[in-house]
């Protein structure tokens, strides 16, 4: 009974092997099936609630902004807005519901599956989502005088990348948060001023110019101006530099998010 | 001679300044079942969690079926089953997209997850509720879904966490025929329990651990017969007596230890010492886990 197996020097598995993206990536789509209607709802209907309110509001008493009319000007960039409300919030939520109370992560690790792949996936799905949800917004604003464009087939694109960096910031709060009311300094200290000087509503340049420099920085800022430029017309290398901002900002993140993670699941 | 699934040796795992294992050897044979005995707190968990890299030794050596941890251990947890003493289903899910999901996580080839899922099913006998919603289950069937995703993947060794803690003693029955029957197909099983008639009845080998150690290992009619004889004498009555019965035994050489409401005295079989009046009963594993964890709960 004392023998002991030939430990197995060679064999590892690698990272981020699809079949372990591909597993964490089913459940969350089977779970879906269970909650989409609430899902979609709350992440569509929010920003298309700005967008009415603004668009009819504002609208009545302004005539044109930055050289758009103000539909068109909030159409475009509520994309921003939709997109962080359909990713960072249900990564910060939805990331600490499974791991604190579900107990959903300890189940998937169990399986041949890392945090690395695991945090991954769940950034993967819900920008995905996001990518989706980010558009509902702009074809309301279709019908409410948005003219449709070619590029507009880039917005889900756009919001695609967009989503992951903002669903890895999701996750990464969600791994060094010890409880939900954490949130809150997160939500109202970072989320809501970014959300406010990205540019939806007005134009940066009505603000100071420390706040023009700083916006610059702003994801969601870049968001929307890759969005407006999508659908009335491409800026070329500007509009390149902003992409490359959103994938930095993504890759940045990313690594956070499975750093936090890993720092909370495997102790 | 068989090969081991499980070694570990000299394995330690501290938590700031609490040691929550200490120093542990375990070797869980292939083709048995090993039951990890001990009090709550006694580490049982946390070598769990070692043993599938969700927690890392701070010293020690750990393989699981060959796989040197946590260096392998991806390629350990997929031979591996776990089925863990917290409930972590997805309960809005039926129990058949809960094993769905599974046979992907577990990387079973599109053609044969169908048949995965439905051996699983049957394993649990949970083929008639395949529809139902996880939290329109008993405890009792989650329980038996729990393991049941653990074997989906026909695994080589499954780790049962506390399997059947808080279930009402029918349907823990039920699941010790589930896990009888695991045993049965030359499954390695390593279980954690501290239900003594569990590990009694499903264990080839217990280990008993106390605050992170393994106080004591063997078949389980082995360690009773070491540690605490054949013959145990119960004795009744009031406080008093009880105290001066337990020191009277313990004078006379016997080990002793508290039930509550009497004093079992151990080991008279082979003594010539004064034996305490007292009804008589055969030793048990429950006489040996409390001499080797203690009377006191901390």
């Amino acid at each position: 009974m004392n023998g002991t197996q030939a430990a197995r020097p060679a064999t590892t598995l690698g990272r981020l092997e699809r079949p372990a993206l591909t597993g964490v990536l089913v459940r969350e789509i089977v779970n879906f099936s269970s909650y989409w209607r609430s899902a979609s709802f709350s992440s569509t209907v929010e920003p298309t609630i700005y967008l009415l309110a603004f668009g009819l509001g504002f609208g009545a008493l302004v005539d044109q902004v930055d050289g758009y009319e103000y539909v068109e000007f909030i159409g475009t960039g509520i994309v921003a807005t939709a997109v962080l409300f359909s990713s960072a919030f249900p990564a910060m939520f939805g990331t600490f519901v499974k791991y604190q109370f579900q107990r959903t992560y300890d189940a998937i690790l169990a399986a041949p599956v890392d945090t690395e792949e695991l945090v991954t996936a769940e950034a993967l799905w819900i920008s995905m989502r996001a990518g989706v949800f980010g558009c509902v917004p702009m074809i309301v604003a279709i019908f409410f005088g948005l003219d449709p464009s070619w590029g507009m087939l880039a917005v889900p694109g756009i919001a695609f990348v967009s989503g992951f960096g903002w669903a890895c910031f999701g996750i990464s709060i969600a791994g060094f948060a010890n409880s939900f009311e954490n949130f809150s300094y997160v939500v109202s200290a970072v989320l809501t001023p970014l959300f406010l000087v990205a540019g939806t509503f007005f134009p940066i340049d009505t603000l100071p110019e420390w706040a023009q420099v700083l916006a610059n920085f702003n994801p969601l800022y870049q968001c929307v101006e890759l969005v407006r430029s999508a659908v009335f017309g491409w800026e070329g290398w500007i509009d390149l530099a902003r992409l490359g901002g959103l994938l930095a900002f993504g890759l940045v993140v990313w690594r956070i998010a499975i750093h936090a993670m890993t720092r909370k699941l495997v102790n | 001679m068989s090969e081991l699934a499980i070694r570990l040796r000299g394995v330690v795992k501290r938590y700031g300044p609490i040691t929550a294992v200490d120093g542990l050897d375990l070797d869980v044979p292939e083709g048995t079942c090993v039951g990890l005995l001990g009090p709550n707190g006694a580490g049982k968990s946390t070598t769990m969690r070692l043993l599938t890299a969700q927690a890392i030794a701070d010293e020690g050596e750990l393989e699981v079926l060959g796989f040197r941890l946590p260096e392998q251990s991806k390629a350990a947890r997929a031979e591996c089953g776990v089925s863990p003493q917290l409930d972590n289903l997805d309960t809005t899910l039926t129990v058949e997209q809960n094993l769905l999901v599974f046979t992907h996580l577990y990387r079973i080839g599109r053609h044969d997850r169908r048949a995965a899922i439905e051996r699983a099913l049957a394993m649990a006998n949970l083929r008639d509720r395949r529809d139902s919603r996880v939290d329109k289950l008993s405890g009792g069937m989650r329980r038996r879904l729990l393991i049941a995703r653990a074997l989906v993947h026909r695994p080589r060794l499954v780790l049962l966490d506390e399997p059947t803690v808080g279930l009402d003693p029918q349907v823990r029955q039920e699941l010790w025929a589930l896990i009888d029957a695991l045993r049965a197909e030359g499954t390695t099983i390593l279980m954690s329990t501290h239900y003594i008639e569990e590990a009694q009845r499903l264990a080839d080998t217990v280990l008993i651990m106390s605050h992170g150690r393994g106080v004591a290992t063997g078949p389980p009619a082995e360690l009773v017969a070491r540690h605490a004889g054949r013959v145990a004498v119960e004795v009744y009555g009031p406080p008093t007596r009880l105290a001066e019965a337990e020191r009277d035994a313990r004078e006379a050489g016997f080990a002793t230890r508290r039930t509550g409401t009497s004093i079992s005295v151990l080991g008279i079989e082979d003594r010539d010492g004064r034996v305490p009046e007292g009804e008589r009963r055969p030793a048990n594993l429950e006489d040996v886990f409390v001499l080797l964890t203690g009377e006191e709960i901390e």
